[in-house]
């Protein structure tokens, strides 16, 4: 039956439902046993936030401890999902890839299409992204617009526990590799998740709010962010349409066009840094797409061009906020209120 | 406080509501209502729907005005005779005290849903009322208990009323051992057992319907009356269209407009609709459960099992409701049964009438359970 269980929980049943549903599912990371080397305390940490936990009691060494090398491991990874398992490798802090780049985006992104389709690469890479978290600028980024200019990569970021559910296990059970973002300050946001498996289709996303004067496109803690825009606007009689991408790669272009068909107006909001980011590629496609439908120019509500900071102050600044969401949905409506 | 002075209060419709935005007058203050009419539009975070009056008199007071957001129970109108004096009109609204909301989900801590083991699988039900005669709901393809949100409670007054999710629905075992119609008959069976219902009332939309006639042929002793919403099991036609749409729809752009052909006012199927019948379309073996039951049961866009044989003079009496514009089964098939049966065709409601015209239907089916203890 669904209940209200927290993000890091439907990460954890997601796991578990797909190791007992098929035995070609293994899980490598570092600490997310015991911690290489600690075969006194295996089961003990459970990866760096614990999602992991209880999972080597029932699956034993279908879960490795690794040393602390992404470059070896991913690169396991993506040679043991070659050979037919379904790795889902957890990468920690996704600010780590860049000691692994090569194997993630010239070996499994490329497998399929340099073996004229008849290799298949299914790992997932789980890693924590974005900021809030008091973890300064080397594991608080919001890296996805890396992986969604590279073509062989799935990516996906969801927003609450039931979409992260429902796409992990798609994530697994997909033949390609699968980038999967989790935002770091949502692991507590609890929603109703069903106990059983289900799958949400990657490429699909969410309109969480029905809205006619402006469209908000967004994914990952900015969707609430977003949300409480929304709700902020709603006061001063604005109504909002809230777009939850989920999927970044593939896109679903149709729910924003169609969205923005109506409401005539886009606002982008983006964790990521501004330039060549999902909040230009949205703008971008909707400005050659359905230009004849807006009515006003987009308006992008990103962090700035800079390193995530460390002081609490500046970070809390640096995310996007539902003011700064709010005035940039206003902004699109000034020349209409005007004419 | 006068007794002729009536609250319109937020309804709760379904165990999970807890609150619900008011969307629309349909009466203004100084119409005289009739009983049955529609007052005000609701919205929850599950449907959308009309709150229609329970008592005539004329409206004196509009309390919640619209895109307001209220606590179930709370009061949003007042109804009164004209006579009634305005200072005693603002009286009860000053000294207005909601009552508490029993049964709720997070009261308690405990889920309003229970399960319960059977030969059929693990099966999720609901348990409304206590004592009286029990009676048992019974939901169509697709469906599951929560098709009962504006009626459970309403039934429940005078009797014990169980509300299950069949086999492959809801949150029931998703694995249907057998598909057909005699075994979903016996997956009802087997709940009416693990819960020791010996006799029950059965109250059976579509597919649920034809169920609850395979009850009454196969254990006519164990069912004490039938009422029969929009049933299947009277005729060969049925939208096979919208079956295999049903069965096949992953999206919801594809499941809205199959939805919308389920009531006669379509804009009843909000967003939230939607999404819930998509949640549940996405579970682990529902699709394969769906097109199991398609086949076994509606193949070749006709439906198997013809029942009416299943009524006879001597056995439970019967009544059917059926949505004058229902365009999935067609309200014609309610002939079959015009000779046994007390049959109502309700203008204005499509499928699903005990959603659509909730008020009606549930007058309907309470008339029909006192005729039935009556009668016995």
């Amino acid at each position: 039956m669904a209940r209200n269980i927290s993000f890091k929980q439907a990460i954890s049943e997601a796991l578990d439902l797909e190791m007992r549903r098929d035995p070609n599912v293994i899980i490598l990371g570092e600490d997310i046993v015991g911690g290489a080397g600690s075969p006194g305390e295996r089961d003990a940490w459970g990866g760096v936030l614990g999602v992991t936990k209880g999972l080597y009691a029932k699956y034993g060494d279908r879960l490795l401890d690794t040393p602390l090398s992404e470059s070896a491991y991913i690169g396991a990874a993506i040679g043991a999902a070659c050979c037919g398992l379904r790795p889902v490798a957890e990468l920690m802090f996704l600010d780590f890839m860049g000691v692994c780049f090569d194997q993630i985006f010239n070996q499994a992104a490329k497998f399929k299409y340099m073996f004229g389709g008849k290799a298949q690469t299914p790992i997932v890479i789980r890693a924590m992204v974005g900021a809030g978290f008091r973890a300064a600028a080397q594991h608080s980024q919001m890296l996805t617009p890396i992986f969604t200019h590279i073509p062989g990569l799935k990516v996906v970021c969801p927003s609450n526990g039931y979409d992260a559910k429902g796409l992990l296990i798609q994530s697994i059970r997909d033949n390609d590799p699968v980038m999967f973002c989790e935002h770091k300050a949502l692991y507590g946001f609890e929603n109703d998740v069903p106990q059983e498996s289900y799958t949400i289709p990657l490429g699909e996303a969410n309109v969480v709010r029905d809205g006619e004067h402006v469209t908000i496109v967004t994914y990952g803690l900015t969707v609430h962010r977003s949300l409480q825009a929304a709700e902020a606007l709603a006061r001063d009689g604005i109504e909002a349409e809230v777009i939850d991408l989920r999927s970044l790669s593939p896109i679903d272009w149709d729910t924003v066009i169609d969205s923005v068909e109506r409401t005539g107006r886009l606002v982008v909001v983006d964790e990521a840094n501004p330039r060549c980011s999902i909040a230009t590629d949205v703008a971008a496609y909707v400005a050659a797409n359905a230009f004849s439908a807006l009515k006003a120019a987009p308006r992008l509500v990103t962090a700035p061009h800079t390193p995530v900071p460390f002081s609490p102050t500046l970070e809390d600044l640096y995310i996007p906020s539902g003011e700064k969401i709010a005035a940039a949905a206003s902004q699109t409506l000034k020349p209409a209120l005007a004419a | 406080m006068d007794a002729r002075i009536k609250p319109i209060v937020m309804p709760k419709w379904g165990l999970s509501m807890a609150q619900g935005k008011v969307t629309g007058w349909l009466k203004q203050p100084g119409s005289p209502v009739a009983v049955g009419d529609e007052i005000v539009e609701v919205e929850t975070d599950k449907i959308a729907g009309v709150v229609e009056a329970g008592d005539a008199g004329v409206l004196r007071r509009v309390l919640a005005e619209v895109n307001t957001v209220h606590a179930v129970k709370a009061l949003i109108g007042v109804v009164a005779d004209a006579d009634v004096p305005d200072p005693e009109i603002d009286a009860y609204v000053a000294s207005y005290v909601a009552p508490a909301d029993v049964g709720e989900a997070d009261a308690g801590g405990e889920s309003p849903h229970r399960l319960v083991t059977t030969d059929s699988g693990t099966l999720r039900y609901a348990k409304r009322g206590e004592g009286g005669d029990e009676v048992v709901l019974i939901h169509g393809f697709g469906g599951d208990l929560d098709s009962w949100l504006f009626n459970i409670d309403a039934l429940a007054a005078r009797t014990t009323v169980y509300a299950l999710d069949l086999p492959g629905h809801g949150q029931s075992t998703k694995a249907i051992a057998d598909a057909s119609g005699e075994g979903l008959r016996q997956a009802l069976e087997g709940f009416m057992d693990a819960l020791g219902i010996d006799r029950a009332h059965l109250i059976g939309h579509s597919m649920g319907g034809a169920i609850a006639l395979r009850m009454a042929r196969n254990h006519p002793e164990r069912v004490a009356s039938l009422s029969l919403i929009s049933p299947a099991g009277l005729g060969p036609e049925i939208d096979a269209a919208y079956i295999d749409g049903f069965v096949a729809a992953t999206s919801r752009r594809e499941l809205k407009p199959l939805l919308e052909r389920l009531f006669a006012n379509p804009t009843l199927v909000n967003r939230h609709l939607v999404d819930e019948v998509l949640k549940y379309k996405r579970l682990d073996g529902v699709t394969e459960a769906l097109g199991a039951l398609a086949a076994a049961q509606f193949p070749a866009g006709q439906q198997r099992d013809i029942l009416a044989g299943a009524v006879t003079a001597g056995g439970p009496r019967v009544l059917v409701i059926w949505g004058k514009e229902d365009s999935i089964i067609p309200a014609a098939h309610a002939a079959a049964l015009s000779d046994r049966a007390h049959v109502e065709i309700l203008p204005g409601a499509g499928h699903m009438a005990h959603m659509e015209q909730a008020a009606r239907v549930n007058e309907l089916i309470l008339a029909h359970l006192a005729a039935a203890r009556a009668h016995a």
